[in-house]
């Protein structure tokens, strides 16, 4: 019983004593212990910032994906890679509306769909009162359900707008305060160019739809798909979305192989248009985000193996003078093990204080990072990334401080005794 | 062999400690056979290079004999493993050296405690024991000084503190006063005579006649092995101490 209380104690209390030890020794050789573990600190530094820096991405993006929703669809003209189309101009493969006629009925994935143009911008008008480079687009009934974009006030569109070519227009509602439009503005008239529109709605205003653009002075109006066609000839796209997530893939494919067919492909030419989902946006993302980590990783982990070759050689130089204090040991009754626990933990004190500086420095870094580019402003240090930064640290330790260790360890206490 | 009432240390039985140096071989312990009783001050004396230092290297148990055995406090020593002669060292042996050896970076009482560090008993109270012990040897004032703020007689005593503070069966010094004035150097062979007079057994190693007369017996060596030892008649334990001795004869 006393035997089985005694062995952990044993441990503890020379565990203790060991700590206290590498404490003293490190405080002793301040500067030397400093530039040991330099390599230490830069490599969790960078591994902390790279982890911080995509935590933060990833968490943007995948709110910015959150909003639009994952089954999103976005189909647009694409000049293909191959094959006699691929320095066809734009206008060449541009899309026409009769292309998406009856998608829905031929493609049974497909749960909503809706095309959208755009003219570019104009200059919107009420009275006196005019606001620039105002972005104009087109869209059907059910962008709203696609992009999950509803209306704060008044109506969301219907299909009669679109049918009818109602000139009914929906606007951002800082569009509303610049052009001192009423409160309650439904029914009051904006002229875009020369055609005079009814406000039916204010809609949401969604900046972080638009990656990376400024959000201050941008503007959107949404008018219905059809009635764009007076304001000029738009460039056209569209938004479908799968009926689920899960049949996201079919429902590209169904797609494909429809806009093939109304574009009049040929079988064995490729395709002059993209269907690209969020979902593999959100794939490829993960890929370069996982490219990206690995290649970090890898620099990581030869700055944290020349950190490492750092630790051995302080220790070993440690042992070497110390020799005497280790015979010393010995001879009042430090057993092998005591004595190879005891320069362990001082390589072991010494990688985690490396990492503890090189934590900071990644605080910092991370600090500076989400502070120059607002599309990191959700970066931070992840509580398992400072674990991993300390298992990675204490590791080195571990692995680089066995061989000085078992050395000391292994020293004949009348040798060590008589050394100089 | 007779033993009266008196329990025996050390017991060493034709003894050799063999090194080998190429293809030579140096027998730099050659037979020794040797008992130490309880609370006896035994002085070892011999030239250079007759095996002194080695002896006392076998006796704490810091070297093994190439052949022979060695009982300490009756326990059979030449089998024991490595981790159970350090536990050895740590509580039975206490060991004073010519050059102090102690750690510059630590206070006298940090000094002192760190044997207690390995010991599984002395853990808890190591500061208070190694206060008493400090006092013991006359440096109640100096606990906090370092060792470079201590004069080579205080470092010594220190040294002796460290060597007491388990309470070892013995107290083995290796030239203790080889590196001290000789003011100095009486005052430490008092302590120790204070010692041996508080029951500590004790085995110095010097070359001086004047320190070995501080002792109650007087072994010598040559070329690894005991050629004399006789009583210095310096104690008034020398009647029992006689007879024990009777079993070495000079060579
Ligand atoms: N580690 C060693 N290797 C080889 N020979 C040694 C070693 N240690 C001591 N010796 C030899 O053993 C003999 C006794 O040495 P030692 O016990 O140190 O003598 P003393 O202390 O009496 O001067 C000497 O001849 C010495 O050269
Ligand atoms: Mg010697």
């Amino acid at each position: 019983m006393r035997a089985l209380i005694n062995a952990p104690l044993a441990f503890l209390r020379l565990f203790y004593q060991s700590v206290y030890l590498a404490l003293s020794q490190i405080w002793a050789n301040k500067m030397r212990s400093f530039l040991t573990t330099i390599g230490i600190v830069i490599g969790v530094a960078s591994v902390t910032a790279v982890i911080a820096a995509l935590t933060g991405l990833k968490a943007q993006v995948l709110t910015q994906f959150e909003t639009i929703g994952t089954n999103t669809i976005f189909v647009g003209p694409r000049r293909p890679k191959t094959g006699p189309m691929r320095h066809a101009s734009w206008w060449t493969i541009r899309f026409l509306p009769e292309h998406f006629d009856g998608i829905l009925e031929n493609c049974p994935s497909v749960g909503l769909f809706s095309r959208l143009g755009s003219v570019g911008s104009h200059t919107a008008r009420f009275g006196e009162n005019s606001v620039e480079n105002v972005n104009i687009t087109g869209i059907e009934a059910a962008y709203h359900e696609i992009q999950n974009r509803p209306v704060i006030l008044g109506r969301e569109f219907s299909v009669i707008d679109n049918m009818q070519k109602n000139q009914v227009c929906l606007i951002d509602p800082k569009l509303q305060t610049e052009l001192r439009l009423d409160r309650d503005c439904i029914g009051q008239a904006i002229r875009i160019g020369h055609q005079t529109f009814v406000i039916a709605g204010v809609i949401e205003r969604r900046p972080e739809l638009n990656f990376g653009q400024d959000a201050e002075d941008y503007y959107e109006v949404f008018i219905p798909f059809r009635t764009l066609y007076k304001l000029g000839e738009p460039g056209i796209w569209a938004f479908a979305a799968s009926k689920s997530t899960e049949m996201t893939e079919e429902a590209q494919a169904e797609m494909k192989f429809f806009l093939r067919r109304t574009r009049g492909i040929r079988p064995n030419e490729p395709d002059t248009f993209r269907i690209d989902s969020v979902k593999s946006f959100l794939t490829s993302f993960n890929e370069v985000a996982l490219m990206v980590t690995l290649v970090a990783g890898g620099v990581v982990g030869i700055s944290l193996l020349v950190g490492g070759v750092g630790i051995m050689n302080i220790m070993l130089v440690s042992v070497s003078e110390r020799t005497r204090e280790i015979g010393l040991r010995k001879a009042v009754g430090a057993k092998n093990s005591a004595i190879l626990t005891q320069f362990l933990i001082e390589a072991v004190v010494l990688c985690f204080f490396g990492g503890l500086v090189g934590l900071g420095l990644g605080q910092c870094l991370t600090l500076i990072i989400s502070g120059i580019n607002p599309v990191l402003e959700k970066t931070y240090i992840p509580v398992w990334a400072v674990g991993l930064a300390f298992g990675f640290a204490g590791s080195v330790g571990i692995f680089f401080g066995l061989f000085p260790a078992v050395k000391a360890a292994r020293l004949d206490p009348i040798e060590a005794l008589r050394h100089e | 062999m007779i033993q009266i009432a008196e329990k025996l240390i050390i017991q060493l039985d034709a003894v050799t400690r063999v090194y080998k140096v190429g293809v030579e071989h140096i027998h730099a312990l050659d037979g020794v056979d040797l008992r130490i009783g309880e609370n006896e001050y035994v002085a070892i004396m011999g030239p250079s290079g007759s095996g002194k230092s080695t002896l006392m290297n076998c006796l704490g148990c810091l070297d093994r004999a190439t052949s022979g055995s060695y009982e300490l406090d009756g326990q059979d020593t030449t089998k024991l493993s490595d981790a159970a002669l350090a536990h050895v060292r740590n509580e039975r042996i206490g060991f004073v050296f010519q050059s102090f050896e102690l750690l510059g970076k630590l206070s006298a009482l940090k000094n002192v405690e760190m044997p207690l560090i390995y010991s599984r008993n002395g853990w808890w109270a190591r500061r208070k024991r190694a206060k008493d012990v400090l006092q013991r040897v006359g440096l109640a004032g100096r606990i906090k000084h370092r060792p470079n703020q201590l004069s080579g007689g205080e470092k010594q005593r220190v040294a002796i503190a460290r060597a007491l503070v388990c309470n070892p069966s013995i107290l083995l010094a290796d030239e203790p006063t080889g590196n001290l004035d000789s003011k100095t150097s009486e005052e430490i062979l008092e302590l120790f005579d204070q010692l041996h007079r508080e029951g500590q057994t004790i085995i110095l190693v010097t070359h001086e006649e004047h320190v070995a007369n501080h002792a109650e017996r007087i072994i010598k060596m040559k070329d690894g092995k005991i050629c004399s030892d006789v009583s210095t008649g310096r104690t008034a334990r020398k009647e029992a101490s006689a007879e024990n001795r009777s079993t070495e004869e000079t060579t």
